[in-house]
Parts: structure tokens; C-alpha cells; sequence
């Protein structure tokens, strides 16, 4: 069969605009914070390829010039171009924050689903100690663990995982409560299936849909708590190229007002959690409506 | 609430362990660092529940003395940036919520997404440069200008309070003036969740009978969504503001160092640089105490504004 | 005999994103003064609807599309929004089915009245206005203390009278009572029909009784409409109607309510479930489960017939 590529084209652009009438508004967010995410991914996947200087390239020409020419978005004080270290910040950070996604997912998962279903002790104590860290200011969590463990790449990674397990362990503990009582898992249990079998096949599954809504706003956040935590001056070396830092380098260039040092990275970490955030919000809408409203 | 007093102590025993690798031997034995872990540890709470929050490492200061310098100036910040976003977020989600589907809908939402994405510390250098830098209308550092000096009125702290109790009208201003781009900064960011809470709150009370009967009664519409509906609308809204303590917390200390503003925020980041441990911890649980403090104080005021609570 | 309200061809639709519902289909209605007209049908007939559309507190995406309600020569679907908040609640009075949650929960009784009575009577007083309010929960056989209270701390039959008292506070000609006593016991609800009737002597009010319980309507009712699919089925005199119900459908509501004097082997019911209100029947909305079905019933809608004084929409006398 052949397909044209305008055909193929056509087809695609229906099937979007047909789910698009279906979900209405939530839809589009979903596609536009999908594709605010992608269009940064490609920035960062190809960022030598895009960037036209090297971000520690502290030979361009011109020191602290406004945007334009060649210099889209202006240099800074060691003349190195922003739109490079842009282009290569976006690796620093969608890295620690996937990562640290990952990583509060997993940990988070995992000891939700233990604690949820054996219940007991163990549950009681992980709940305590989950509470107090969830109810605590997120940041300052971070700042504490971040100041403990000193800069690097890793080391942030950790600061910002920290802080979500709890948000994970809550809602899948939640859901493994409620499921655990369901009549059809009493029945698997009354056929002789076992608390593994039970946890991987009944209540696994039913978790899975929320936390992967919960896992695009995990992103979101982790990005905003890693620029925060390098704009205070936290968690990562100098030598590594990042928004957050370039926001407070060109802090103290504002009042001479040379705007571009900080417009810049600033509005890049807003799109890139905006992204995220639309892309969780509009799936949330979609995969259940009941729960948030209309 | 016992309970949330806790998350201060886990992070300060870890950095509590850290401190005695710094520490020369001489001093280890007079600080009795070289004692074992839980013994000190013990030892701390103890301490802090007799409210001694131990000494600097850095300064030759009461650790409690340095929190308490800034700790008003915090509190200040943080009452104001509240104020904003209630009324920011309570008010645009409850307008929101009575155009349901239309435009003015739409754009608020759409603003409560992206206001939460935008990093406080960014809006508060942006509002720096349009309002300080460009239009060189407002102030971008400090509580107040250079030539009002804050001994001359300083008793509770809050400065608001104080230049009113001391009748000192122009310095009064200043502070106020000085108070505006900090506590939008801080009020806008968090003003997103509020606006999406009441307007979810809001369209489930205006389906509620006792509104159909108030608009059978003749009540005008906007007297029925602003008084009989956000009333009701309201109580969830409160709890909720307990959860967002933490949050603001969180945004005054980075806040408090894009404005320069000599609250607790900047002390701990001070401190932190200087490894000045004891400081740290302090500061860590007293953030802990007002998040706890701030959970029970909403519970009250739930109490108060809910009759059905208290028959 | 005059007539109070002039309802002429109202139809009323749902536009929902599975079709559009039908509410009510073509209803004509005349009120006299001072009468209780029972509104009665099943669940889901459009007699509720009815009910608020005269009012206009119909809840969107429900459009009054066609039709005429006539109120002292006024229409009030072409009434302005001025217009109209004025008619409630001061001409016109509305009380619901559950008292508990039609009454504000954080506003003490006092403040409900008090509210209502300032916003139609701006030049009144706060202290008028609670006098006036403690005479109304007199004549209604509550303590005036009882001003100060919140909903919740009341009985349900006691909310339900206050909620009478607040329909009747500013005199109204016409009440219209919404399944007034579904949410009360049986005791409570002899009583609170009693009242009504009270009330209605008292103030010569006119009464518009939506309910599907054919007991409040015997009880109260000088005359009775009855509503099927959103369509007019019969409107007659309360007693003739008992007597001699004319409609196939009234008369399969009439005797589906047990009767202890009967030696009833079981319980007539009806054959057939109420009609889908977005593809309604063609036709007469009730042939599918009529028992004189005739070829025409299915497809041609009948016209309204005068028998006997009273008005039937069938093709057995039309």
C-alpha cells in the first residue's frame, strides 16, 4: 500500500483534531506541553549541533551585548553567548530532573505498594516518617540535603528526589489500601495467589494511571526545585552550564540593566515546567475526568 | 502536630553528624561532640525544648537571638505575600468559577497554570527591572529606604505594625512601599492553586439547593456568588492554606534573597555558606514550629467560621 | 374566577452532548386565583422543570425555547433581568424539596429572612425586619428564639416550615412547592400539608403542588394536571379525576396505588419503562405503553379534547 506523505500528513493532523473535539480544551494542552517538552528534549539532544558557540567560549567578540546579530540573545560578562549556554543548559537540567523523577518514582512506588498492603508496623512508622517530610517546606528540605552533600551532579539528583517519595508513597499507598479491600482480590487470595502475585497483577495496574500524571508534575517540579537550588548557589559547580546559575550571575548585572541575563534563562525554566505541567494536567483531565472537575 | 515538628529533627541530626569532621580535637571534647550520636542528639531536643537553640559556630551569638533579629521581618513578608494571594486567588477563582466556559474562564485558569511554573525568585527579579529598573517606581532591596532608620520605631519587628504604633506616618509609607514587590513576588506564585482551589470549591457550592433557593428568593446574582456561595466555598479553601504554609515558607526564603530582604531565608542561606551548623539547625526547626504552628491556627479559625463545628 | 398565570406553549430543552432532551413539549396551563393545582407525573416528566421555568431558574444549559408565561399580562420569559429578580420571592415564591439543603448552612435563620425581606423592601429596617420575621415563625407555631439559630440545629419539619416562611414572607400571589414533603416522614408530612392549607386560606395564596405523590394531591388539590414525557396528559377537577380519570395513563397511575380496602391479588403496574427524552415516541409520547393503543396514537401526536369540563390529549376522545 502507498501512502502519500500528504495523505499520511492529513491523516494525522485529522486524528488530532478528532481527539481534539472529543476532549475539548485538556487536549490541547496536552499537545502544546508535549510539545513545549520535545521541542526542548531536541535542544538538548543536539544542543553542539544547534548552539552556534561553546557555552565556556569566553571569545566571542563582545562582552554584556544586547541580543541581536549574531548573538541572539546577547552575551554575558565573560562574553560567553547565552543563547549556548541556553541551548546547553537544557541538558543540566531536564538530566537531574528526569533522574530525580525516576528515582522518587521508583522509591516512592515500591515502598507505597509494601507499605499499603502489609500494613502493621512497618506501615505505621514509613507513614509517620513520610508525613513529616511531605508537611515540611519541599525547598528547604532540599537546601538542607543539598548544603549536606555538597555540589555536583549526583548529589543534586539526590536533593531533589528526596523530596517527592512521599507524594508517591501517599497516593500508591492510598490506592493499595482501597484495592486491598476490593472483593476481587479476595478472591485471588481465596485461589491461594500470593502477596507478590497480588501487588504485580491487581493493584499494580490500577495505580499505574495516576502515577504517571503525578510523574509529568514530579518532573515539573524537580525542575523548579534544581533551578532554585543552583540559583542559590547549591548544588552544582560553576563549570557545568545551567539556568538557574546563569539567573544568579546576571542578578547582580540588573541594575545596570542589561535584561537579557535574566529574561532568558528565567522564561526557559518557566516553559520547560510549564511544559511538563500542561502535558500532566491535560493527561490528568483525560484519563479522569471524574476526579478533577470540569 | 507533634508530628510535623519531627521533619526538623531528621535533617538536623544528619547535619548535626556532619559538624564533628570541621572540629578540631580540643573543641570536639568541650562541645561534647565526641559523645555517641544518640546522646547528643537527645541531648539537642532537650535543649531546644528549653528553647535553647545552642550558640553560633561563626558568630559569638545565641543561635535564638540571630533567629529572632530576623525572624519578624520573615513573618511580615509572609503574612502580606498571604494577604495578596487570597485575594488574588480567592476572588479571580471565584469570578472564574460564575463564567464558567466563557473567555475570562479560560484565561484565568490558564494563568493559574503558568503563574505556578514561573520560579518566584525570576518574577521577583522581572517585577525588579520593569517596576525598579525601567519605570524606577519601586524599591528593589530591603525593608526600608536610606534615610528612615528602623531603631527609631523598632519594638514588635513588623515594621507595619510598629511605624503605627509609634504614629511615625512617613516611615510608615516607606516600609509599606519597600514591602510591595517582595509580597506580590511571593503572592503571585503561589496565587495559582488558590484560584484553581476556590474555583473548584465554588462550582460545587453554586450547584448546592440552598442557591437555587436564594436566586428563588429574588437575591440578586452577584450577592449570591459573592456572599452566599464563596462563604460556603471558603472553609475548604482555609484548610487548604494550612498545606500552603510550607510552600510560602519555601518562596519567602527565596524571596527574602532576591530582595535582600533580612529575614530568616537569607540567615539560613547565610549560614549555610558559613557551615555555621547550630544556626542551621535552629532556623530548620523553627520553620518546622511555624508550619505547625500555622496548621493549628487554621484548624482554629475552621472552627470559628463553621458553626456546624462547634454545635 | 380570575386567572393569576397564563402558561401558553412552553417547550423546554436540555441541549446535552448526546442529543438534545426534551423537558417539556407544548404545555398550556391556566392558574386561577386562590386554587391548588397539583402537578403530578413520574419522575423525569418535566413537572419540575415546569415548576422553575416559571421562575426562570432553570440551570444551563435548560433553554426555554418556545412559549409564553403569562403573569398579570406580563410575559415572563421576555422579562428583563431587573424584572424578574423583583417578581421573586416577592409575587412569586418557590420552596424545594429538601429543607435541609436549601437553607444556607452558615447563616443563621434570622439572616436568611432578614436578607430576603431587605432586598426587596430596601427602605425597611434590620429591626422591622426581624419582628416581621419572628411574627411569620408565630403564625407558622415555632418559638421566635429560634431566629438565632442554624439550619442544623432544626428538625426537618421545622426547617420545612421555615422554609415556608421564607416563601410566604413578602405575600406572594402564587407558591410554587417543588416535592414539598418527599424528604418527610409520614406524620410530619399530614402536618406540614395542613398547614398549606392553612397558609393558603390565610393569605389566599395560589398553589402550584409538584409532586408525584398522588396522597398530597387528594388531600389538597382543587385541580389536577397531569404530566407525561413532558407532555400535558389531562388537567381536570381534583374529585372528577379521582372519580373518573379519563387518560389511559391517569387511570394506570390511578390504580397502580394499593388500595387496603381491595382484595388486590398484586400490584397493577404499568407495562413499559417512562420515555427516552431525547428520541421520544413518535406520536403520543405514551403509545408504547398504552393498553388502547390505536394505529394513529403512533403517528400522530393528539390534540388536546374538552370532555366533561375537563382537557385530555388522546385520540380515544379526540
Amino acid at each position: 500500500m502507498r501512502y502519500s506523505p500528504a495523505a499520511g500528513m492529513a491523516r494525522v493532523i485529522s486524528s488530532f483534531t478528532g481527539l481534539g473535539k472529543k476532549y475539548g480544551l485538556e487536549w490541547w494542552i496536552l499537545v502544546i506541553g508535549a510539545f513545549i517538552i520535545l521541542a526542548i528534549i531536541t535542544m538538548a539532544l543536539f544542543s553542539s549541533s544547534i548552539a552556534p558557540f561553546s557555552p565556556y567560549d569566553q571569545n566571542t567578540g563582545s562582552q554584556l551585548a544586547p541580543p541581536g546579530g549574531e548573538h541572539l540573545m546577547g552575551t554575558d560578562n565573560l562574553q560567553r553567548d547565552v543563547w549556548s549556554r541556553i541551548v546547553h543548559g537544557s541538558r543540566t537540567i531536564l538530566r537531574v530532573a528526569v533522574l530525580a523523577a525516576i528515582m522518587s518514582s521508583i522509591i516512592g512506588i515500591t515502598l507505597g505498594l509494601i507499605s499499603g498492603f502489609s500494613g502493621g508496623f512497618f506501615d505505621r512508622v514509613t507513614s509517620l516518617i513520610m508525613d513529616s517530610v511531605y508537611s515540611f517546606p519541599g525547598l528547604i528540605l532540599a537546601i538542607a540535603f543539598a548544603a549536606m552533600l555538597g555540589p555536583g551532579v549526583i548529589n543534586i539528583t539526590l536533593a531533589v528526589s528526596v523530596i517527592y517519595i512521599p507524594t508517591y508513597f501517599r497516593l500508591v499507598r492510598g490506592q493499595t489500601l482501597a484495592i486491598k479491600e476490593e472483593l476481587y482480590v479476595e478472591a485471588a487470595k481465596a485461589i491461594g495467589a500470593s502477596g507478590f502475585t497480588i501487588l504485580w497483577k491487581y493493584i499494580f495496574p490500577n495505580v499505574i494511571a495516576t502515577t504517571v500524571v503525578v510523574f509529568t508534575l514530579n518532573v515539573a517540579d524537580a525542575i523548579m526545585i534544581e533551578a532554585a537550588l543552583t540559583y542559590l548557589g547549591l548544588g552544582l559547580p560553576p563549570s557545568i552550564v545551567d539556568w538557574g546559575m546563569d539567573l544568579a550571575m546576571g542578578k547582580k548585572f540588573l541594575p545596570s540593566g542589561q535584561w537579557w541575563l535574566i529574561t532568558f534563562p528565567g522564561a526557559m525554566i518557566s516553559l520547560l515546567a510549564l511544559g511538563f505541567t500542561m502535558l500532566g494536567e491535560g493527561l490528568a483531565e483525560i484519563l479522569n475526568p471524574r476526579l478533577l472537575e470540569r | 502536630m507533634v508530628l510535623r515538628v519531627m521533619p526538623g529533627d531528621p535533617v538536623s541530626s544528619m547535619l548535626g553528624g556532619h559538624a564533628p569532621e570541621k572540629v578540631i580535637e580540643q573543641k570536639k571534647q568541650e562541645l561534647g561532640l565526641n559523645r555517641p550520636l544518640p546522646i547528643q542528639y537527645l541531648d539537642y531536643l532537650w535543649q531546644v525544648c528549653r528553647l535553647d537553640l545552642g550558640d553560633s559556630m561563626v558568630f559569638k551569638q545565641r543561635v535564638t537571638k540571630a533567629i529572632a533579629e530576623k525572624l519578624p521581618a520573615t513573618i511580615e513578608l509572609s503574612i502580606f505575600g498571604i494577604l495578596i494571594t487570597l485575594f488574588l486567588g480567592v476572588f479571580l477563582g471565584a469570578y472564574a468559577a460564575d463564567k464558567r466556559r466563557k473567555v475570562q474562564d479560560y484565561v484565568i485558569r490558564l494563568y493559574g497554570i503558568v503563574v505556578y511554573c514561573i520560579p518566584v525568585y525570576w518574577m521577583g527579579l522581572m517585577l525588579q527591572l520593569i517596576f525598579g529598573i525601567w519605570f524606577d517606581v519601586l524599591p528593589i532591596a530591603g525593608r526600608t529606604g536610606p534615610r528612615v532608620f528602623a531603631s527609631t520605631f523598632e519594638k514588635t519587628g513588623l515594621y507595619v505594625l510598629d511605624t503605627i504604633l509609634v504614629r511615625d506616618f512617613s516611615a510608615l509609607g516607606d516600609v509599606l512601599i519597600h514591602l510591595i514587590l517582595p509580597a506580590f513576588t511571593l503572592g503571585l506564585v503561589l496565587s495559582g492553586i488558590f484560584i484553581r482551589l476556590t474555583r473548584a470549591n465554588m462550582l460545587d457550592v453554586l450547584k448546592a439547593d440552598y442557591i437555587t433557593a436564594a436566586e428563588a428568593r429574588g437575591i440578586p446574582h452577584s450577592k449570591i456568588v459573592y456572599k452566599h456561595a464563596l462563604k460556603n466555598a471558603f472553609i475548604p479553601i482555609l484548610t487548604m492554606m494550612g498545606l500552603q504554609i510550607a510552600l510560602l515558607m519555601a518562596g519567602a526564603v527565596l524571596t527574602e534573597t532576591t530582595f535582600s530582604w533580612p529575614g530568616m531565608g537569607r540567615l539560613l542561606l547565610e549560614r549555610i555558606y558559613l557551615r555555621d551548623y547550630p544556626t542551621i539547625q535552629g532556623v530548620i526547626i523553627i520553620i518546622a514550629l511555624v508550619v505547625a504552628t500555622a496548621s493549628l491556627i487554621v484548624d482554629i479559625i475552621y472552627a470559628i467560621v463553621d458553626p456546624r463545628v462547634r454545635y | 374566577m380570575k386567572t393569576i398565570l397564563d402558561i401558553e406553549n412552553l417547550t423546554v430543552n436540555f441541549p446535552i452532548n448526546i442529543g438534545t432532551v426534551r423537558a417539556v413539549e407544548d404545555v398550556s396551563l391556566k392558574l386561577e386565583e386562590g386554587e391548588v393545582m397539583g402537578l403530578v407525573g413520574e419522575s423525569g416528566c418535566g413537572k419540575s422543570t415546569l415548576g422553575f421555568s416559571i421562575l426562570r431558574l432553570l440551570r444551563p444549559p435548560g433553554r426555554i425555547v418556545k412559549g409564553r408565561i403569562l403573569y398579570h399580562g406580563q410575559d415572563i420569559v421576555q422579562m428583563s433581568e431587573r424584572e424578574i429578580l423583583s417578581l421573586r420571592g416577592r409575587k412569586i415564591a418557590m420552596i424545594f424539596q429538601d429543607p435541609l439543603t436549601s437553607l444556607n448552612p452558615l447563616f443563621r435563620i434570622d439572616q436568611q429572612f432578614i436578607e430576603t425581606l431587605l432586598t426587596h423592601e430596601k427602605r425597611l429596617g434590620k429591626k422591622t425586619a426581624f419582628t416581621r420575621a419572628e411574627k411569620m415563625l408565630e403564625s407558622l407555631g415555632i418559638s421566635p428564639e429560634r431566629l438565632l439559630e442554624y439550619p442544623h440545629q432544626m428538625s426537618g419539619g421545622m426547617r420545612q416550615r421555615i422554609m415556608i416562611g421564607m416563601g410566604l414572607i413578602l405575600n406572594p400571589d402564587l407558591l410554587i412547592a417543588d416535592e414539598p414533603t418527599t424528604s418527610l416522614d409520614v406524620i410530619v408530612e399530614a402536618q406540614f400539608l395542613d398547614l398549606l392549607n392553612e397558609l393558603r386560606k390565610q393569605f389566599n395564596l395560589t398553589i402550584i403542588l409538584i409532586t408525584h405523590n398522588l396522597g398530597n394531591v387528594a388531600q389538597l388539590a382543587d385541580r389536577i394536571t397531569v404530566m407525561y414525557g413532558g407532555t400535558l396528559m389531562e388537567v381536570g377537577e381534583a374529585n372528577d379525576i379521582f372519580d373518573n380519570p379519563l387518560h389511559p395513563y391517569t387511570q394506570g397511575l390511578l390504580s397502580s396505588i394499593p388500595n387496603i380496602k381491595l382484595d388486590q391479588p398484586e400490584l397493577k403496574i404499568m407495562p413499559g419503562s417512562p420515555p427516552d427524552l431525547v428520541n421520544p415516541p413518535s406520536g403520543c409520547v405514551f403509545h408504547p405503553r398504552c393498553p388502547y393503543v390505536k394505529e394513529i396514537c403512533k403517528v400522530r401526536k393528539p390534540e388536546i379534547s374538552q370532555k366533561d369540563g375537563r382537557l385530555v390529549r388522546c385520540w380515544l376522545y379526540g
